[in-house]
């Protein structure tokens, strides 16, 4: 039975289609069959960060609409054989998005035995992100270690709490996980920045994932490669332990220190 | 400034952060789920206060709680300094 994650935020630019494009790769590098969508109806950007912008005929619009088979719109990824993007509309039209089409696109990926769905949403808190976040059976919030993004997060708690199927039917709700990301240890270090420990106390919630800040992420944006695929990269290993832990293995966080510096570099700074 | 702030270590910026979280996450908690009127109740409120007793709007803390079994409305308004008696 698939499992529907929205990875959602309420702020926006805080990291959430950085984070779906890498926990859809980790997942299908592990051998799950999944699909990414983007529901920032009007701002598409996922085939971007995935790299399949040039190979987007049909989008999820078209889908509800009737223009074309889902079969059409999925776009195969050229590096995981498990892996499909469907990408987002570029109209303005925001009434496109209807509760009845998404179920029914939804309905049709279950059906056809997808492992994991995954719904990056838009920021907000209108129309897109309650669809994105509506049929879900698990969230990612992503957040970053500063104030409004911290609040905001809250109040998306709040709707996931309310605003859901899965509460409306009062069958456990939604299962919630935090995502820490563009988290700079050196900063939290000199008390500049929060630190996990705040914002999960503050949020009082389970931690998925706590991602570095890195000059990386803006690498694998370039190149469309998104960037769990660097292996030298401690984000990348941070998004694979976040997968890890979606699958239910138990480990300790990492990255949450900045690496040592030498002694000379401790005594004088810079 | 007393003697005493000289030691006093001023809080780091993450923790007075973490502080102004903790308050305002309760608050709106605590308003969610709750009667739509607890904002109006809150301006109202602020309103006859300010008739007697100069404070500032964040010394007026409203709060929905539970207490058993009964709804609670808590409020609780900090004086300023020189009204202390
Ligand atoms: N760990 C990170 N280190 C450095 N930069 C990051 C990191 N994560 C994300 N970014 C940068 O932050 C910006 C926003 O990221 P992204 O587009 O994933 O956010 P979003 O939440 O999807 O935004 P929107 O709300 O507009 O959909 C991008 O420029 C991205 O490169
Ligand atoms: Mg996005």
């Amino acid at each position: 039975m698939a499992e529907i994650i929205v990875v959602t935020s309420g702020k926006g630019g805080v990291g959430k289609t950085t984070t779906s494009a890498s926990v859809a790769c980790g997942l299908a590098r592990r051998g799950k069959r999944v699909v990414v969508i983007d529901f920032d109806i009007g701002l598409r950007n996922l085939d971007l960060i995935m790299g399949c912008e040039r190979r987007v005929v049909y989008d999820f619009v078209n889908v509800i609409q009737g223009d074309c088979t889902l079969r059409q719109a999925l776009i195969k990824d050229k590096r995981l054989e498990t892996l499909h993007v469907l990408a987002a509309s570029q109209t303005r039209d925001k009434d496109a998005l209807t509760a009845e089409g998404v179920k029914r696109v939804l309905d049709e990926l279950i059906a056809d035995g997808f492992d994991y769905i995954l719904c990056d949403s838009p920021a907000g808190i209108e129309k897109g992100a309650h669809l994105a976040m509506y049929y879900a059976d698990r969230a990612v919030v992503v957040v970053n270690p500063e104030v409004s993004s911290v609040r905001d997060s809250d109040r998306i708690l709040g709707l996931l709490a309310s605003k859901t199927q899965r509460a409306e039917q009062g069958n456990g709700g939604v299962k919630e996980h935090l995502l820490l990301t563009r988290y700079n240890p050196r900063r939290v270090a000199s008390g500049e920045m929060m630190s996990v420990d705040d914002v999960k106390e503050i949020l009082g919630l389970d931690v998925i994932g706590v991602v570095p800040e890195s000059p990386d992420v803006l690498a694998a944006s370039n190149a469309g490669v998104p960037v769990i695929f660097n292996d030298d990269s401690d984000a990348s290993r941070a998004y694979d332990d976040a997968v890890a832990r979606l699958l239910g293995e138990s480990l300790p966080l990492r990255f949450l220190e900045e690496p040592k510096r030498g002694f000379f570099a401790r005594i004088f700074g810079g | 400034m007393g003697l005493l702030a000289l030691f006093r270590r001023t809080p780091s910026s993450a923790s007075v952060a973490k502080e102004r979280l903790r308050i305002i996450v309760a608050q709106e908690r605590s308003a969610r789920g709750g009667p739509d009127y607890l904002p109006l109740l809150r301006r109202e409120l602020l309103q006859v206060i300010h008739k007697y007793v100069n404070v500032d709007p964040e010394a007026v803390q409203i709060n929905l709680g539970q207490d058993e079994g009964h709804e609670v409305l808590e409020l609780s308004v900090a004086l300023p300094e020189k009204n202390r008696a």
